[in-house]
């Protein structure tokens, strides 16, 4: 069994939830100041990546992180974005210049920036080099571990299901991916027509992983899914989402995916998430 | 060449435990076999998925080891192409790949297995190194820079086995990037890489034959180019030829071909590379070779030399 990150440490309930709306709003700031930007794919996993660092991954004495994240879902990248500025490892200004010349961020994650760990963006990628970083580190006798977060879409991309096969030959205990489970592909739900997607929980046990099922914006169990693991082997935590996730035209509306909101659009979207909001 | 890259890795390996080899379903001979048994934590078998395979060495690398990755050369490059060009070379990790059947080795298998435009695809991704050794000693001298090196992705393009040493004449050592001379001469110079520079050796030889002395040069380093050596053999021969087994779009050919015209050389060139068509046939390394126009009669009756 591996040892249990500390609940009392890392979740504060209150204290997340008020992190999110905060993190959602911040995106909606940097939203006004470009033409498009991939804001439903980030409010989708804002709870599972606020989770990831300020719950499971932890920290050496002098703040830097033990553990690694991998943002395999690239279009995810601007949740991420915020809570490397309010972790102060990106600062205000490379927000700022958010998708601009003299910028370091793109709308996808770039290696080497601080605090990014790959290059992603094209999907079914990141699980593949998630699964060498956890296996490097099982070589080097760390106890370092791989946290990656995977969009649906990347299940359905037959490198991932590659990196589940060898992630379970390895046993790479030390491997935990996320799946943010918003049922949504760019041109509709994957429950509409992916039937063969199904079942989710028995697939990746089948395929030698450890699984496990919960809402995807409640913190606590999304924590203590990794919690509760018995180990041994990788684990996949299947969230269940909704894409745009906290303003109410944006959820589930597939246009959302990459664009935009105009001035009362934003207005709205911020009066929504003021507190008091989800 | 394929043994010599396994002893090669095998003495490295055992100094270096950065050192790892992550294969694709291919079996591993002699010293390969060796590293597996003395290491096998560090020899990596991911079964038939190419993909997977690239992205192992890429996570790998990026927390501190140096991994090679190694199966048949189409399978190596064109399969898991999206995770050699994002996975590797957009991130520019100290990885290398390695392509058994350059070319048209695998001359029975059929053009699935043949990696006829595979220098031509490497090269076009930034930040990738092409190299691609004449012969088993510059396999060997390949493989050593290649496991230390830090500057980026490899792609190393090997023959088989069986490969004879062709560079036993040269007087300077192999040096990454660096044209390297094979056999001195003064009338022609004949440029080419991977096993078939031994047909260099034999076009060269029927110049001598002829009373005119060739020089073979070997172009190991295809990316990055030794852009200097090349244009001063340009401008020091009054004749010039590049053999190679490589489909002609993106080829060395070409490549000189622009050095030249860039340079303003005004020697004879003459090139000769694999066709741009998939071929139909089987039989020996030779006869795939023939069949694509690089008998070495053909090669010579359009050089003037029958």
């Amino acid at each position: 069994m591996l040892t249990s990150p500390s609940l009392v440490n890392g979740l504060d309930i209150d204290a997340a939830r008020k992190r999110c709306r905060r993190y959602r709003r911040r995106i909606l700031d940097i939203s006004q100041q470009v033409t498009a930007l991939h804001i439903a794919p980030a409010f989708s996993c804002a709870e599972i990546t606020d989770a990831i660092y300020n719950s499971l991954m932890r920290q050496h004495t002098d703040g830097s992180y033990r553990d690694v994240f991998m943002m395999s879902k690239g279009h995810g990248c601007m949740i991420q974005y915020v809570i490397l500025e309010d972790k102060k490892i990106l600062t205000s200004k490379d927000l700022d210049l958010y998708c601009k010349p003299g910028g370091r961020l793109g709308a996808h994650p770039d290696y080497e920036t601080p605090g990014i760990v790959a290059s992603t963006g094209s999907l079914g990628h990141g699980l593949g080099m998630a699964v060498g970083q956890a296996y490097a580190e099982q070589l080097k006798g760390s106890d370092t571990r791989i946290y990656c977060l995977m969009s649906d879409g990347e299940f359905q991309e037959g490198s991932t299901w590659e990196a589940i096969l060898m992630g379970a030959n390895l046993r790479l205990e030390n491997l935990i991916a996320f799946m943010d489970y918003n049922d949504f592909n760019s041109l509709e739900r994957i429950s509409e027509k992916q039937t063969a997607f199904y079942p989710l929980v028995p697939k990746a046990e089948a395929f030698g992983w450890e699984a496990a099922e919960v809402d995807g914006h409640d913190e606590e169990a999304i924590v203590q899914a990794v919690l509760d693991r018995r180990g041994g082997r990788p684990l996949l935590v299947v969230c269940r989402t909704t894409k745009g996730k906290g303003v109410s035209y944006m959820e589930n509306v597939p246009i959302w995916h990459y664009r935009a909101p105009n001035k009362d659009e934003y207005r709205q979207a911020i009066n929504e998430l003021s507190e008091g909001g989800i | 060449m394929r043994n010599q890259f396994a002893d090669t890795f095998y003495q490295i390996g055992r100094a270096d435990p950065r050192l790892c080899i992550i294969v694709a379903d291919i079996s591993p001979a002699g010293s390969m076999a060796k590293f597996r048994s003395d290491f096998p934590r560090r020899f990596i078998n991911t079964g038939v998925s190419e993909q997977i395979m690239i992205g192992i060495a890429a996570g790998m690398a990026q927390r501190g080891f140096r991994p090679f990755a190694y199966t048949i050369a189409t399978f190596t490059l064109y399969r898991p192409f999206e995770m050699v060009r994002d996975d590797l070379c957009y991130q520019n990790l100290p990885v290398t790949i390695v392509g058994i059947g350059g070319g048209v080795t695998y001359s029975t298998l059929g053009a699935t297995h043949h990696a006829q435009e595979d220098v031509s695809i490497a090269c076009s991704i930034p930040n990738m190194n092409v190299i691609a050794p004449c012969d088993p000693a510059e396999t060997e001298a390949a493989t050593r820079w290649c496991a230390q090196q830090e500057i980026g992705p490899v792609y190393l393009r090997l023959g088989k086995a069986g490969e004879p040493n062709l560079s036993s004449e040269a007087k300077t050592p192999w040096t990454f990037g660096k044209i390297r001379t094979l056999r001195e001469g003064h009338d022609v110079c004949i440029l080419s890489y991977g096993p078939i520079t031994k047909r260099a050796f034999e076009v060269a030889d029927r110049f001598r034959a002829r009373g005119r002395s060739a020089a073979v040069v070997s172009v190991h380093t295809l990316k990055p180019l030794d852009k200097s050596g090349i244009i001063d053999i340009l401008h020091r021969f009054a004749h010039v030829i590049v053999i190679e087994e490589c489909a002609p779009n993106g080829s060395l050919s070409m490549r000189v071909k622009e050095l030249a015209w860039e340079s303003r050389a005004v020697c004879r060139l003459d090139v000769f590379t694999l066709r741009d068509q998939f071929v139909h046939c089987y039989g020996s390394h030779d006869d795939l070779l023939a069949e694509h126009g690089l008998a070495p009669e053909r090669i010579c009756e359009q050089l003037g030399l029958n």
